[in-house]
Parts: C-alpha cells; sequence; structure tokens
C-alpha cells in the first residue's frame, strides 16, 4: 500500500540534522530524518524512503542473511528429509545447521 | 462518426497515451479526414505531380523552457524532423510559428531561435518561413514554438504496421527515459537532483544509417515521444494486430532514471523520449541492422528489445528471464508520481 | 549492496519458484491473502503468478488507501477546494480518483488550484511560499504514511504556519484485516503481510491473526525474491501445522516498530470511534482524526465541510473485490463500463487496486489463456 524505496544517506544537512540528502541510484533528494529521531542515521547508511521521509534504517547484515538464506534454499530442506525421512517437522527446528542465516531467520519474538 | 464523448479538454488528451489517441480518432479524423486510415504515423505521405513526399507538423510546449541537455527551440527542430525519419523521409524544410507571451524578454526568445538555428545546421535542414503571434500576458506561458517540415522519401524504405509480421525483431535505438525524467526534475516540483540529460537530438543520421544497411527488412519506426515506449508499442500492436513481446533485461535505462522511476512509481516504458526511435526490422535484417547502428555514431546504446509474436494479439507482452510476464498498456493521461 | 537488484536475480528467482512448487502440496489448495496493495502492484508487475502454482492463490487485500476511501470524503475534500484562495494538494495517487462531480484532475480542468506532492512536506512548503493562500493537504495512508502527515502538523506547529491544514484519511490496517476476517464468505489459508506499514507498527500487531485465527502470516518484503521467500515460509509453517507471525523484511521491519513515529502519530492525531471504508462499510475505530490540540490544522475543523454521503454504484462490486469474495473480472463492469480510462470504482484506479492492476497488466493476458483452453 506504500511505495517505499531504499535509499543512502550522502550528507546531513549542516544545521537541520533531521534533514539528509538521500541518494537512490543516482538521484539525490533531500529527506525528512525526522521519524528515525532515536537512532539517527549517519552518511553511508541505508535508509527506506516514503513520501519524503525515511521510515527505517536498513540492516545490510540481514540483507546478506536473506540471500545466503535463499541460497541454500530447498538444499538444506533437501538435506533435512535425508535425515529425518520425509517428515512434517519444521525443518532446521532440530537437526543439522544447513548453512548461515536460517537461524537468524527464525522468529524471535523478543 | 464523432466518438469522442469527454465533455472537456483535460492534459491527459494532450499526454500522448490513450487520451490522447482517443481524441485524435475520435474527433480530428472523423471531422477532418473521413475514414480513419489503417494506422496513425508520425507524417503523412502526399504526391505533388507525382513525386511522394512527407509532411508533419509539432507543437512545443515544455515547461522550463531551458533544461539539462536541450531547449524548446532544440527540440522544435528535431522532434519534427524525427517524425519525418521515423517515417522514412528526409526533412528538407521547416516552417514555424512563435505564440508568444507578452512580456517575454528578448533575450530568451533570441536564446531560443539561435538554438533552432543550430538545431537546424546540425540536422541539414532549411527554416524558410514562420509567423509570429503574440498573446496577451497570462495567456500563454512565456512561449510556444510549432514546426511543420516537408520531407523527401528514403529509397527503399516502407513503412507500414501491417507488413509486420511474426519473427520480426524490435530494436530500441538506445536509452530510456532521459527526456521524460529530466523535465521532471527540472521543474522542480520534485525537489530531486539527477546529473540526467535530455536525450534530444536528430535521429536522422541513424536511421540513414539503418537505413543503408537494411532498408528491404525496416517494417515500422516511430519515435517514442510522449507516452514512451510502451504507447508506441501499443499503438504498433494495436495496428497489426500482433503481440509485441519485450525482454525486460534488455531494455536500456539509465540507473538515474531506474532511480527517478522507482521513487515515483513510474514505468520507464510510459516516459518520454526526444532522441530515440523503435524499428521493427524482419529477422534476416537484424543483425545487419543492429551493426549499421552500432557503428554509426550515437547509435551504440542500440539493443533488440523484443521480437513479434502472434499473441497475445494486439498487446504489448513484458517477459523476464524468469518466466514473470505482464501486459503493458499504453499511458493513461500524464505519468503521475504515486506514493502507493 | 543495492537493496533491489539483488532481489530481482532471475535465478535465484527460479530457484525459490522450485521451493514453492516443492512445498505446495498439489492435493490441496492454498488462499493467500496480500494484505497490501503493494504486494498486489508487485504480483502484477513481475508477473509472479506466471510462476507459481496454479494451486497457490493470491487473494487481493484492502491494503490500498486510495481504493477504500469512500467517495463522499473525495467530494468533501473538492468542496473545500472551491473555496476562494485554497489550493488543494495531494498524492498523483487521488488525481484520477472520481467524485461525484469528477475526480481532483477534472477540477483542476475547470480551474480549482489542484497540486500534485511527492510529501507532505511539500504542501507545507506550498503553504510557505503562498502565504495568502491555504494550503490544504488531502491525506491518505495507512500507518507508513500518517507519521510523515503526523511529523509535518508538528513542524507547521513549530513555525506556527497558519495557511495550511490537513484533511485526514488516514486509516489504520488491522481493523480491515479484522472485517475481513470476520467476513462470513471469506476463507483464507494465510495472509502475506504488509511491510511497509509494519516498519511503524512493528510485528506484535498482527500475532492475533496467528494465534486466535490460526493463520500463518508472514510480514514480506516487495521485491520478487521477497514475496516467493515469504510464500515459501507461509508453506513451511502449514506443512508444519504451525500458524506464527514471521518477518521475512527483517533487513527493513524491526519486530517492534518504530517507536518515534508512533509517537508522532499519538502526538498528532487520535482514534476516529469509526469511519466508513468503501466496501467495507464502517469500521469502529480504524482511521485517525487531528486531535483538539491541532485544530487549527485540521481542515474537518477549520472548514464547513459538507460530509457528503456516496453509495457506490449499485452494480459496481468494489466491495466483493476488496474482500476478495469476487476476482476483479467477476465484477459486471469489469473492463466495460469500468476501464482506467473511465473508472467507476476506486479499484481501477490506483495501480494497486486490484482492478486496475488486473487490467493493465493480466487481463488480455488471461484472455489468451481462455481462448487456448477453448480451442
Amino acid at each position: 500500500m506504500c511505495l517505499a524505496i531504499p535509499g543512502k544517506i550522502i550528507d546531513i544537512v549542516h544545521g537541520t540534522p533531521t534533514l539528509g540528502t538521500v541518494e537512490v541510484v543516482g538521484v539525490r533528494r533531500k529527506v525528512d530524518l525526522g521519524l528515525l529521531q532515536d537512532d539517527m542515521p549517519v552518511p553511508g547508511d541505508w535508509v527506506l524512503i516514503h513520501v519524503g521521509f525515511a521510515m527505517s534504517k536498513i540492516s545490510e547484515a540481514d540483507a546478506l542473511d536473506q540471500m545466503r538464506m535463499l541460497a541454500v534454499l530447498g538444499e538444506a530442506e533437501q538435506a533435512m528429509q535425508e535425515v529425518e525421512g520425509y517428515g512434517f517437522e519444521d525443518p532446521g527446528l532440530e537437526g543439522p545447521k544447513p548453512g548461515p542465516g536460517l537461524e537468524d531467520l527464525r522468529t524471535k519474538p523478543n | 462518426m464523432v466518438r469522442f464523448r469527454d465533455p472537456q479538454i483535460e492534459m491527459a488528451h494532450g499526454a500522448g497515451g490513450k487520451a490522447s489517441r482517443k481524441l485524435v480518432e475520435g474527433l480530428f479524423v472523423p471531422i477532418l479526414s473521413g475514414a480513419l486510415p489503417q494506422s496513425l504515423t508520425d507524417a503523412a505521405q502526399v504526391q505533388i505531380n507525382g513525386a511522394p513526399m512527407a509532411i508533419t507538423t509539432d507543437s512545443f510546449v515544455v515547461k522550463p523552457l531551458r533544461f539539462p541537455g536541450g531547449s524548446i527551440g532544440e527540440l522544435a527542430v528535431n522532434g519534427t524532423m524525427n517524425d519525418l525519419a521515423v517515417s522514412g523521409a528526409v526533412g528538407k524544410a521547416l516552417v514555424t510559428t512563435f505564440v508568444l507571451e507578452e512580456g517575454l524578454p528578448t533575450a530568451v526568445l533570441e536564446a531560443e531561435v539561435r538554438a533552432m538555428a543550430e538545431a537546424a545546421a546540425r540536422a541539414g535542414v532549411s527554416i524558410v518561413g514562420g509567423d509570429t503571434k503574440v498573446v496577451e500576458h497570462g495567456k500563454a506561458d512565456k512561449m510556444y514554438i510549432s514546426t511543420t517540415g516537408v520531407g523527401e522519401m528514403l529509397s527503399g524504405v516502407r513503412i507500414d504496421a501491417m507488413s509486420v509480421r511474426v519473427g520480426d525483431k524490435v530494436i530500441l535505438s538506445g536509452p530510456i527515459g532521459d527526456h521524460g525524467i529530466t523535465i521532471l526534475l527540472a521543474r522542480g516540483d520534485l525537489d530531486f537532483e539527477a546529473d540526467l540529460r535530455s536525450d534530444t537530438r536528430c535521429i536522422l543520421p541513424l536511421v540513414k544509417a539503418l537505413a543503408k544497411e537494411a532498408a528491404p527488412g525496416i517494417r515500422w519506426m516511430r519515435d517514442p515521444t510522449r507516452g514512451g515506449v510502451a504507447t508506441s508499442l501499443n499503438e504498433l500492436a494495436h495496428d497489426c494486430g500482433l503481440s509485441i513481446t519485450i525482454f525486460e533485461e534488455q531494455l536500456p535505462v539509465r540507473d538515474e532514471v531506474r532511480g527517478a522511476c522507482e521513487l515515483l512509481g513510474l514505468d520507464p516504458l510510459h516516459i518520454a523520449n526526444e532522441g530515440q526511435f523503435l524499428a521493427v526490422v524482419a529477422g534476416e535484417y537484424a543483425d545487419a541492422a543492429m551493426n549499421a547502428l552500432t557503428l554509426a555514431e550515437g547509435g551504440d546504446g542500440a539493443r533488440i528489445i523484443g521480437e513479434v509474436r502472434e499473441q497475445p494479439a494486439s498487446a504489448v507482452l513484458v517477459t523476464t528471464k524468469y518466466g514473470g510476464s505482464r501486459i503493458i498498456d499504453m499511458l493513461v493521461g500524464d505519468p503521475l508520481p504515486r506514493i502507493c | 549492496m543495492r537493496f533491489v537488484d539483488e532481489f530481482r536475480d532471475p535465478e535465484i528467482i527460479t530457484k525459490t519458484a522450485e521451493e514453492v512448487r516443492r512445498l505446495a502440496d498439489p492435493a490441496k489448495h492454498y488462499r493467500l491473502m496480500e494484505v497490501c496493495g503493494g504486494h498486489t502492484h508487485a504480483i502484477y508487475r513481475f508477473g509472479l503468478k506466471d510462476i507459481l502454482p496454479a494451486n497457490i492463490e493470491l487473494i487481493h487485500g484492502p491494503g490500498c488507501p486510495v481504493c477504500v476511501l469512500p467517495m463522499g470524503r473525495i467530494d468533501d475534500g473538492l468542496a473545500v477546494a472551491q473555496e476562494p484562495n485554497v489550493i488543494f494538494a495531494a498524492f498523483g495517487d487521488m488525481m484520477r480518483v472520481p467524485g461525484t462531480q469528477g475526480s481532483p484532475l477534472e477540477h483542476k480542468a475547470r480551474g480549482i488550484d489542484v497540486r500534485i506532492v511527492y510529501s507532505p512536506s511539500d504542501a507545507l512548503k506550498l503553504a510557505r511560499n503562498n502565504p495568502e493562500k491555504h494550503v490544504m493537504f488531502f491525506a491518505i495512508g495507512f500507518e507508513t504514511t500518517g507519521p510523515s502527515t503526523a511529523l509535518t502538523l508538528m513542524r507547521a506547529r513549530a513555525e506556527g504556519i497558519q495557511n495550511f491544514s490537513v484533511f485526514c484519511n488516514h486509516v489504520t490496517i488491522i481493523p480491515a484485516i479484522r472485517a475481513i476476517l470476520d467476513s462470513p464468505d471469506m476463507r483464507l489459508d494465510a495472509f502475506i503481510g504488509p511491510g511497509h506499514v509494519s516498519t511503524v507498527i512493528g510485528c506484535r500487531p498482527y500475532e492475533w491473526i496467528a494465534v486466535n485465527e490460526g493463520k500463518p502470516i508472514v510480514v514480506s518484503g516487495f521485491e520478487p525474491l521477497d514475496m516467493l521467500q515469504s510464500i515459501v515460509m507461509i508453506l513451511r509453517q502449514m506443512r508444519a501445522g504451525e500458524s506464527k507471525v514471521e518477518n521475512q523484511y527483517k533487513r527493513v521491519v524491526p519486530w517492534e516498530g518504530n517507536r518515534a513515529a508512533l509517537r508522532a502519530m499519538a502526538e498528532v492525531f487520535e482514534l476516529r470511534p469509526y469511519f466508513e471504508w468503501r466496501g467495507l462499510g464502517f469500521i469502529s475505530q480504524s482511521a485517525l482524526r487531528i486531535r483538539d490540540e491541532y485544530a487549527q490544522w485540521d481542515t474537518e475543523q477549520r472548514f464547513h465541510v459538507p460530509g457528503i454521503r456516496v453509495t457506490d454504484p449499485r452494480a459496481a462490486q468494489c466491495g466483493e473485490v476488496l474482500k476478495g469474495v469476487l476476482k476483479p473480472a467477476q465484477c459486471k463492469l469489469f473492463g466495460r463500463e469500468c476501464t482506467p480510462e473511465h473508472p467507476i470504482g476506486a479499484l481501477m484506479v490506483s495501480t494497486e487496486g486490484s482492478c486496475a492492476a488486473y487490467h493493465s497488466y493480466e487481463h488480455r493476458k488471461n484472455l489468451l489463456t481462455s481462448i487456448q483452453t477453448a480451442a
């Protein structure tokens, strides 16, 4: 319902700390950083931009985890099935650790 | 029969997309020319004493008048030359009309007239006549320019949507969206900045290079101005009754255009170009055509972006490497930035 | 990393789609609702249906702010726009949405001062630059957009800008999901959760869906790989007989949401006791209004707003489509009276509206399939 795009903070406007210049593949715009005041981004950080406001910081570590997770997709599950037989347990709860990233992708409610 | 039923004229009717086509087909053509021609082209072909020639006209109302990469004067020459070129004609003479707003600084006018002279010299065309009207302050936005051009037909080139066949290749001369996004950013309302320039240029040299090597294979050409590549190709699909299938990964789009489109929720396929053209060539001429274009100056960005297929009939389909596909329609009205 | 291209890699997409096919039990039919219109748009934009098995049915949900806005609110906004010296500012999305007397763009053609803005802060800038005019920002959106409007109002107050007001149509997603689940003719297996709303509200507010309703919900990003991975995660939950809230979009969505954004919303807005949704009717506590402390910047308190109520054209079945009971093409008006050029229902206007998306991207492809099947 909301178009939001990742962009990289390239500088913070001098004298207006809640305003930053963000670059999205070669396009720059001043973006309001006021909604990230609890954890202000610094130049080099990536943020999600919606209607001219930065909504959240983007975590490269989580993105890389996702890519690693996708890279081992299927293989992990197949390996699991070989170990466990065709069961309906949630794969990865027990059994060998299929690869980096999977662990982190599991929901941690707290 | 007049089929145009919209109660008033809106910006969309001039945006080059669906609404424009409805206005032309539903009001202008039935009243002015009677029967609908099989396909509407960028320039009309007429015969005077047996000599075939092409004639076309175009008006320019761009805001701002000057923008990175060009200006209204340059557009006014290139736009008409390009309409002739994609109709298979070499522009020979232009006449022009200026509609000027009372109070326009002379320096602004002079700069545009000079820009026209330079563009005409580059394009190899003469500006042989003109007319000037001045309207009251506030009744026009600084200046409008209209140009009308006549051209001589390139030998051996025949542009006809009905000649397009399954298996033909769709060639695009270079990256898309530069002009439309440059103008959008130059207006300043969006506060976006990018190192981007309009692609305005006369494409005649490229069309000539293409014709030299592949004239018998050229079926159709169009310069995808307002409404973008999607609108031009939809008009073709509609006229020839076949499917134009585009390979998404082959579409040349600059980073800055992509970035602006992502931010604004626009599709580069709907964004205007002023220095590119689309050509459909017979499959056996595709290599020759690509060689000719990529060796010509300014043609190194040319790509085969798609091909003509049977289905889905009368539609433009965009396909991806991973097997997803979507129909892309003509632009409805102006491209509006969206947040949803 | 650019956080876009990586998630459109054709090879990994193909592989992930294979995993979806492997996990989907061919004997079952899966009905997954993507709550967010952004997902609807992405599904069509990337042609994801082409690579999903036929027994995974994606149902388009209510998360399109333009689509759920009743026509009367547009009429109300445009009524204020006709007062002298008022500038009507709105996102491009609103511009073609029909009111009873035409869309904002049609009003512009008649001389009303209508401006397209990219950001609420651009509307405030318009007010600063046009001190002799009153700028009314026609605000729409779910919790993703609400905080930006709130912060803009806070800035307007701090700067003492008097010639600015917001016509607030902000809505909240959870009551809409509840309304969908309460609908008797609706059967859903799981939800693809709205990624960008969740950057603000976090993942906790969905727990009742998993716990009380027993439906898996995976908060998802908007790239093809995000959506495919979310479907993989849903299928894994279903295979394991589980229902929980999972966060596929971890790189962007913190589990707890964005507290500063929630604080800004709480400062400026309060819940309306009820609000009318197009197609869903009145839903209690489902929308936001501007608090009395900000009354000066509230269009509804500052101007006379007629409070127009318009029933949708009876033949239009927007409600059923919005709830996922009908497919767009099953509506009697689809593609005939109601088209993107002449929309009757709002679902045909927004590119996120399932009808517009379906009409633009899928409609003729499906005609083709049906012709081939018949042949």
